[in-house]
């Protein structure tokens, strides 16, 4: 693959808010040209803080913004080359879908003739033609959404920085402007930014996934080093399902959790060095108790469709591993876990954070209040 | 329905009652002195002796056009930076805005007196500087500052109002699509306060054509508005007849201007409380 300049390089940002709260901490970030790349993070982490520095809303209280390798500190956002599609959207509600869109060319004083066919091209291009004088107010989410990103489109900026666009579409809807988006981003061949809470959404749209907590970078990579190669408890934790354990490494290939020695694929760690080790629930594979690695009881099952989710108690740590195969409460199983079934982290300020799924159930309240509240 | 209907004709009732006895009963009775002689019987005359007060209608009509516009440019940016202040800050304003407004209209205008006097507080202060005295009371001017310093929270208010519910992710959004200041002020704010613009326009100028008593102190009796005729006929010529004709004839010049300004708005606008 071709080696790509960067079109936006965050150095060394910090943010701080007027009320002392600090938000980027010495972030930095490298995006290079025509990339799909996600911020993905809780609320609060600094994803949408990173986006508005982008746009230019927010100026940066130390570290360089560049783009295309000029420093872009202090330039207003209306003389940056790029466009946001806001999270409500923001479409003008004195103006139908046609001056919507024409925004942008009209600032610029394009020839009425030309505003008409671009904006035309436009309507075509998010499926809305016939649309043009519809009032704002009058269309459904998804329409706005299709507005909202002709607005921005039509301008060819050389980033699209999107603040969590689908957040107010139901699921259906969520997954169809996903592939939408996506192929909006191919055709068009720039940059897009794109700010989400959801893993599933980062995964499946993003050449580049950067996981954020708390003001700073936790890992940058593809969705499949992301979650293949967590580098942390965090990130482990946050990207789908973990069962994280404490342990140590032998030696290289070898390591040692859950009281037995495993063979496994990481290297490069010093000899018993103190490690976290992750194994995905599906990489674990149920036999029965004689044959398995490690034994224990299953505590738990849940059908979750594709698949059940099993609880197993290994010794008081309790393991969660999806299976297709039910096993029921009280049996007691066997563990087969496969060398590339594990992964080896270096130890993190977040590590003995996150680990067992004892506290199951009481995640997922959890969860379920964090999207409301979100809501 | 149909029940539901009859209560929502009952619960109307008392205020279209209202209506009828304090605002059309009024109105009609306006009209019947207007066109009415001393006796009662029909006559056009009283229309017709109206011609002797056009430069009073122009001069009250510029005058209060004047006032209106002045506000309007004092009270939009104001209102605007107001409303993009935080919550306590918006709150202290709004206040201190209506502080004045709890004074009886009276007093302040005779605290304006004192002011514009001849041995007022601006010319003591100026003869203390060694500056020869101003003449201020009993010009137009003083009477528009009168205006002015009345009406003017029913100007800030309205388009206040309006402006902070301007959602703040529109000016990024014009911002973001390329707009400088200007022009987010007339392709955003402008057109979204517009509503906030009329209502303060009718407030400010509907009063300000019809005063009397702002002129009577400010002008020291040297101007004399419609307001005054009107007064004059009804306290002190007792020609309810005329003064009946000259309220009709300010009304209409009133619908007028309002209509030219609904015009002006557009007639999809929200918030323009005029009719």
């Amino acid at each position: 693959m071709e080696e790509k300049k960067n079109i936006i390089d965050m150095q060394n940002l910090s943010v701080v808010f007027e009320d002392g709260e600090q938000v980027l901490r010495n972030f930095n970030l490298s995006i290079r040209d025509g990339e799909f790349v996600t911020l993905l993070g809780q609320s609060g982490c600094g994803k949408t803080t990173t986006l508005r520095v982008i746009a230019g809303f927010i100026e940066p209280s130390a570290g360089d913004i560049l783009f295309d390798g000029k420093k872009i500190n202090g330039v207003p956002p209306h003389q940056r080359p790029v466009n946001t599609i806001f999270q409500r959207y923001a479409l003008f509600p004195h103006y139908n879908v046609f001056e919507n869109i024409a925004f942008g060319l009209r600032l610029r004083k394009v020839p009425e003739a030309e505003v008409r066919q671009c904006v035309g091209e436009m309507l075509k291009f998010v499926n809305l033609e016939g649309f043009e004088k519809r009032d704002i107010t009058k269309l459904s989410g998804g329409q706005q959404q299709r507005v909202a990103i002709a607005r921005a489109v039509i301008n060819k900026p050389k980033v699209l920085l999107l603040d969590e666009p689908l957040a107010a579409l139901d699921l259906k809807l969520r997954k169809d402007m996903q592939n939408e988006l996506k192929n909006i981003q191919k055709q068009l061949g720039i940059t897009f930014i794109y700010v989400t809470h959801d893993q599933e959404e980062a995964l499946s749209m993003s050449d580049t996934v950067v996981v954020m907590h708390e003001g700073t970078v936790q890992q940058i990579g593809t969705p499949v080093d992301i979650y293949n190669e967590p580098q942390n408890a965090f990130v482990a934790d946050f990207i789908g399902e973990s069962n994280i354990l404490d342990g140590h490494m032998r030696r290289d290939f070898l390591a040692h959790f859950a009281g037995k020695d495993f063979v496994c694929l990481d290297k490069g760690f010093a000899p018993n060095e103190e490690v976290d080790v992750v194994i995905r629930p599906e990489d674990v594979d149920i036999v029965p108790a004689e044959q398995g690695m490690l034994t224990g009881l299953v505590t738990g099952v849940t059908f979750r469709g594709v698949h059940f989710e099993i609880i197993v108690d290994i010794e008081g740590f309790k393991w969660m591993i999806q299976s297709t195969d039910y096993s029921p409460e009280g049996n007691r199983v066997g563990l087969h876990i496969e060398p590339d079934a594990i992964h080896v982290m270096k130890k993190s300020k977040y590590s003995g954070l996150y680990g067992d799924f004892s506290s199951y159930s009481d995640e997922i309240d959890q969860l379920s209040e964090l999207t409301e509240e979100e809501e | 329905m149909k029940q539901s209907n009859l209560m929502a004709k009952i619960a109307r009732a008392p205020y279209i009652l209202w209506a009828c006895i304090f605002i059309i009963v009024p109105l009609l009775i306006v009209v019947y002195y207007a066109f009415t002689d001393s006796n009662g019987a029909f006559t056009l005359a009283n229309l017709g002796e109206l011609t002797q007060y056009k430069e009073t209608f122009a001069l009250s009509l510029w005058y209060s056009l004047l006032a209106t516009l002045i506000t309007l440019l004092v009270s939009y940016p104001f209102a605007f930076f107001m409303s993009r202040k935080g919550p306590m800050a918006q709150r202290m304003m709004v206040l201190l805005i209506m502080l004045p407004m709890w004074m009886n209209l009276l007093i302040r205008t005779y605290s304006w007196m004192n002011i514009l006097e001849r041995n007022g507080i601006i010319n003591n202060l100026l003869a203390f500087l060694g500056i020869e005295p101003l003449t201020m009371i009993g010009t137009g001017g003083a009477v528009i500052l009168g205006m002015i310093y009345n009406y003017l929270p029913y100007m800030i208010l309205p388009i206040y109002t309006v402006m902070s519910k301007i959602d703040p992710f529109l000016l990024e959004a014009a911002e973001d699509l390329g707009a400088n200041g200007w022009a987010k002020l007339r392709r955003v704010i402008l057109p979204l306060s517009k509503p906030g613009v009329i209502s303060g326009i009718a407030m400010v100028f509907v009063p300000s054509i019809s005063t009397f008593y702002i002129s009577q102190k400010l002008g020291g009796g040297k101007i004399m508005l419609i307001g005054d005729v009107i007064e004059r006929q009804i306290q002190t010529a007792y020609n309810y007849n005329l003064g009946a004709a000259i309220s009709l004839i300010l009304m209409i010049l009133v619908l007028l201007s309002m209509a030219v300004v609904n015009r002006w708005a557009g007639k999809d606008e929200e918030g323009g409380v005029i009719f």
